[in-house]
């Protein structure tokens, strides 16, 4: 029986020397939920976000992420989420077909889920005109809908998704989105850093993040209501001011 | 003080700019707005002298990028997308080492710089490399402007930067611009348009439009509907097979509507209820930037397909 809460953190807490780098963090995120990770530059969300994805051990506190301790188990919460970054973890020389049947592969997929999956995917992206070429000849907005399709082709529980729309024009942007909704709505629940702070709103729920700890949590409109700011982008400066930090 | 007439650039097979023409006035903020791979780059590559177009020409300070070049370099400052300085030189290194390069010095130039270097001074020891990313853009932006440049190009300066930063640099950017620096300056954000005197919209190599971001607003051709409520993403989709519907697209908390012809809001709303939505509330807009841009880019998304939806 899968627990309400994807993720859970209790007082999560991570130094290096004498700097603290995120503060005694407790937050939940349920099921299904479309959660928003934002904050400055250095205000510590990759930090935390490598400790919920069991890539870096807390140094106190307690947490789990997919019903996994993040401490003593770590390689259980590998297997149970997907990720996926800016810096795609494509492979521009394997093409369109490979890199799926690759990934499908590490995840540990059986050989004939994996063709299943990779027909599938293929149909479902309409990428059969460019499944036998090498994603280093795709635009920009293909590979990320690729490089999103295939973090979650595990279907895992909960996808981290760190800066994932850089750079593409505004309707690739908003059609990267939809695979989002569409996701979630399939019970994937889905993390997302982002600095464009109108994506921000498109989030069930955001935290803001400032000198390591979470300031603010709730929907946009709550924030924008408490912060009395007509958009998100408001609220950010507000908050962000008050960093000691940068 | 930039006339740019008819380039092409191709790489391969690959056009990376089409028939690109537009000049930009003395003392002018002018912004070159578009996604990832429309241009940007090559188009200031081509007028800082680095690289050269198939066709077509280009003056800048009144000096031809081919022919001229040299004293091209002496009179554009340029800060390039990545991060080009040297990493293992000090700050204060780094900002002596680019004015001598240019054959001046850093006290005969200072007053340029005075305002943003002030918040590099407590770190001028440090290594560049070591520098967080807000710093490394200032010392970049120092370095750009330090033989006192006529115009300045600036290579998407606040791609990846949070909206502090983002925000502040734009300031930067003004006091510059009172300094009678011509600035032209390229972004991906589309909310920045507003932040210049005038913008070109680029898009696969080819300029969508040129204007100021107000009369590019002006100029949008459809009535345009905020519409909030529950349920967004379902009633996204729904709303795009309506005949009314020219496009429909979220836009954070709400969603953006255009319609093929002006009418009350009563008919979405008519529309929307019989399908089971309660949209909270729908209102006609003026359209920002980004929808501008959209529109522009010439696929409506009701041609395309829901593929991405389940």
């Amino acid at each position: 029986m899968p627990a309400k809460h994807v993720i859970e953190t209790r007082e999560l807490t991570k130094r290096f020397g004498t700097f603290t780098a995120v503060d005694h963090l407790t937050f939940s995120v349920s099921r299904g939920e479309i959660f928003g990770f934002l904050g400055a530059n250095g205000a510590g969300k990759t930090t935390a976000m490598r400790m919920l994805t069991g890539l870096s051990r807390p140094t106190s506190g307690q947490g789990s992420v997919a019903g996994f301790d993040i401490h003593r188990e770590a390689e259980q919460i590998k297997r149970r989420i997907g990720y996926m970054s800016q810096k795609f973890s494509l492979y521009e020389d394997l093409t369109v077909r490979e890199n799926i049947q690759f990934y499908a592969g590490i995840y540990g997929l059986s050989w004939r889920a994996v063709r299943q999956r990779t027909r599938a995917l293929i149909d479902e992206l309409q990428m059969q005109d460019v499944a036998r070429s090498l994603v280093g000849s795709l635009p920009l907005g293909w590979k990320q809908k690729l490089a999103f399709s295939t973090a979650i082709i595990h279907e895992p529980d909960i996808v981290f998704l760190d800066e994932p729309t850089g750079g593409v024009d505004p309707i690739t942007r908003r059609q990267f989105w939809e695979l989002i909704y569409a996701a979630a709505e399939r019970g994937v629940t889905v993390f997302v850093t982002t600095h464009y702070m109108d994506e921000a709103e498109y989030c069930d729920r955001i935290s803001m993040m400032v000198d390591g700890q979470i300031r603010a949590m709730g929907p946009p409109h709550d924030l924008k209501t408490q912060f009395d700011q007509d958009n998100m982008n408001g609220v950010f400066l507000k908050l962000a001011r008050e960093s000691e930090r940068s | 003080m930039i006339e740019i007439k008819a380039i092409d650039k191709s790489f391969g097979e690959q056009d990376a700019l089409r028939n690109v023409t537009f000049s930009v006035g003395e003392g002018e903020l002018f912004g070159l707005i578009g996604p990832d791979g429309a241009g940007k780059t090559t188009l200031i590559r081509i007028l800082t002298t680095l690289l050269l177009a198939d066709k077509g020409t280009a003056k800048v300070a009144g000096q031809d990028v081919e022919k001229n070049y040299r004293q091209i370099r002496k009179q554009a400052g340029y800060m390039p997308g990545r991060f080009s300085l040297y990493q293992d030189l000090s700050v204060e290194e780094n900002l002596h080492f680019f004015a001598s390069i240019f054959g001046t010095t850093v006290a005969t130039n200072y007053d340029i710089i005075k305002d943003i270097y002030q918040h590099l001074e407590p770190f001028k020891t440090r290594r560049a490399g070591k520098l967080s990313g807000g710093m490394k853009q200032k010392l970049a932006l120092c370095c750009a402007l330090v033989h006192r440049p006529q115009v300045l190009f600036l290579d998407e300066p606040t791609t990846g930067v949070d909206p502090v930063s983002r925000q502040e640099f734009w300031g930067m950017l003004k006091k510059l611009q009172h300094k009678g620096i011509t600035i032209l300056v390229s972004t991906p954000y589309m909310d920045e348009a507003e932040l210049c005197d005038r913008i070109a919209l680029i898009q696969e190599g080819e300029i969508l439009g040129i204007d100021t971001p107000q009369a590019i607003r002006a100029a949008y051709p459809h009535p345009l509907w905020q519409i909030e409520g529950p349920d967004r993403y379902h009633m996204l989709r729904f709303l795009r097979k309506q005949d009314f519907t020219i496009s429909a697209f979220p836009f954070g908390e709400s969603l953006h509507l255009a319609t093929r012809t002006k009418m009350p809001a009563e008919i979405i709303e008519h529309a929307l209820n019989t399908a089971d939505f309660q949209p909270a509330n729908i209102r006609q807009i003026a359209p920002t930037i980004e929808d501008c841009f959209m529109d522009r880019m010439g696929q409506p998304a009701r041609a395309q397909t829901n593929s991405y939806a389940r």
